[in-house]
């Protein structure tokens, strides 16, 4: 049977030079980065080439880049990062934090966690098609107000935040702003210095390096409080023996991704666009998240009178793979929250399919779904007693 | 209890037995809720206090369309005194288990059947 990955947000395949790149650091150059033998400094040499492979992607000095495990551990680090540092200096700043109702899990999550711990934390809504309002955000901003963290693009539904603005009011207020740019590496061209941005996250297996491997961005001058004590390593900020082969991945991927930027966005787009084109031929069909203001790899679709996990399943039966934001997926048993926060009804929540491209995606993979989805709705309409036709 | 489904779980998802409507059904019965993510109706045909034919129709995830086809395949030829002592431990028994937040999936489907049981009585007066 044929199959068709689309399921590429969630996470990609290592590249070949990427992990050819890697190999090495499992047995031979194997050395703990922070020994003082040629082991050690051979490996310590390796992750300082990844480093700076990591800031020109970005734009940023390569002394402003820290690794970590991951976008989850990234988030974690620049929010509770800034908030610990703020209360332990008693900034006349006070506790309030600024984010959104479409973000990621590690950073929602994050922030009703400093919620508890006594910080304020104010939800932006989005519109329809999932942006934050910007003059919202300016007014949201108070003296007490030190963090504005907003993603860069959206996970589910691949809208693009307006980051640019929200730099410039962030700037103009002088308030630390971390976006989590784990879906938009790669896809946008990103300047951390143009963009005002402080604080940045990403993940290596968003952008074809291995899985367990991160970084943030943190500006020179940002002070952050470290979550995990220990040796000392990253700066003080991330203590833990350096994961060589897992950075020496994620500098090499951000490197390809770089060269590769222009040449991946057209390919994408151009296999996005015919996907959106087909799917939204089948009756009763929706596409989810902005129409033009969107990651150029993602597809979001909701189907009327069917519950997306068993879409899921049944594409999957096909070779194909996808997902899903209805409830029926997660244990919570909840709608996505950033279905909800476009406006979606749980019902029509629980119908959608998110469509992924990639770097490995073929015109090919795009027909083979084109053709197969219509059936396959079709099948889950005619079980469906809220499908009357 | 698995969190994953079992394979009777998946067979039943892709090949359900009894799915459909009966044009001139005796009794039906419809719970759930869209906004919950499950709906359910089955359909039966009743003779001699027995369930001659059941169909039904499911919006829902794999569990709900799979808990609604065997529980018609459990309860077809049965009498309807029998067919009212299904539980949902009995339907996610016999598909070798559900996880456990998919649990009130097989729930519905025994409601559904008792509700068109009901709905038979209450037609037929009994």
């Amino acid at each position: 049977m044929k199959k068709v990955y689309m399921d590429y947000a969630s996470t990609t395949p290592v590249d070949k030079e990427v992990l050819k790149e890697m190999l090495p650091y499992f047995d031979k150059i194997f050395g703990n980065a922070s020994s003082i033998h040629s082991f050690g400094r051979k490996a310590f040499n390796s992750i300082e080439v990844a480093r700076e492979q990591v800031g020109n992607l970005l734009n940023a000095n390569p002394d402003e880049i820290i690794f970590t495990s991951g976008g989850t551990e990234s988030d974690n680090l620049a929010i509770k990062g800034v908030a610990f540092q703020n209360k332990k200096k008693r900034d006349t700043r006070g506790y309030h934090i600024i984010t959104s109702e479409v973000e990621h899990p590690a950073v929602l999550e994050t922030c009703k966690h400093l919620e508890k711990l006594g910080f304020n934390v104010k939800y932006l809504p989005v519109d329809k098609h999932g942006l934050i309002n910007i003059c919202d955000l300016e007014d949201a901003i108070s003296k007490d107000t030190f963090l504005v963290t907003i993603m860069f693009g959206n996970n589910e539904i691949g809208t693009i935040e307006p980051v640019e603005e929200i730099g410039k009011i962030t700037k103009k207020h002088d308030v630390i702003f971390h976006t989590d740019a784990v879906q938009a590496i790669g896809k946008v061209p990103l300047d951390v210095n143009k963009l005002n941005i402080d604080l940045l996250s990403i993940s290596s297996h968003k952008i074809y390096g291995p899985k367990g491997s991160g970084a943030l961005f943190v500006r020179k001058g940002v002070k952050l409080q470290t979550l995990a004590h220990g040796g000392g390593h990253e700066k003080g900020l991330r203590s833990s023996t350096h994961n060589t082969p897992g950075i020496v991945g994620l500098g090499k991927a951000c490197e390809l991704g770089k060269k590769r930027m222009s040449k991946d966005v057209a390919h994408l787009i151009s296999l996005r666009n015919k996907l959106i084109k087909e799917i939204k031929t089948i009756e009763q069909c929706y596409l989810n998240g902005h129409p033009e203001k969107r990651l150029a790899n993602n597809a979001h679709f909701r189907f009327i009178a069917i519950e997306g996990e068993s879409l899921n399943l049944m594409l999957d039966d096909k070779g194909i793979a996808a997902s899903t934001g209805s409830a029926c997926s997660s244990k919570k048993l909840q709608a996505s929250h950033v279905l909800l926060a476009i406006g979606l009804d749980p019902a029509e929540a629980h119908g959608s399919l998110r469509l992924t491209l990639g770097r490995m995606s073929t015109k090919e993979d795009v027909e083979y779904v084109a053709n197969v989805l219509p059936e396959v709705v079709q099948n889950l309409r005619n079980m469906s007693p809220l499908w009357n036709r | 209890m698995k969190d994953i489904y079992t394979e009777k779980v998946l067979d039943h998802f892709r090949n359900p037995r009894n799915i459909g409507e009966i044009k001139d059904a005796d009794g039906i019965g419809t719970v759930g809720n869209p906004v919950c993510g499950d709906v359910m109706t089955i359909y039966i045909k009743v003779k001699n206090e027995k369930i001659e034919d059941i169909k039904f129709k499911t919006y829902g995830c794999a569990a709900a369309i799979a808990s609604s086809s065997i529980a018609t395949e459990m309860v077809k030829g049965k009498t309807l005194d029998e067919a009212l002592k299904l539980t949902r431990d009995d339907v996610a028994q016999e598909l070798g288990g559900l996880p456990t937040y998919k649990m009130h999936c097989s729930n519905l489907a025994a409601d559904a059947l008792r509700k068109a049981i009901k709905d038979y009585r209450k037609k037929s007066n009994k």
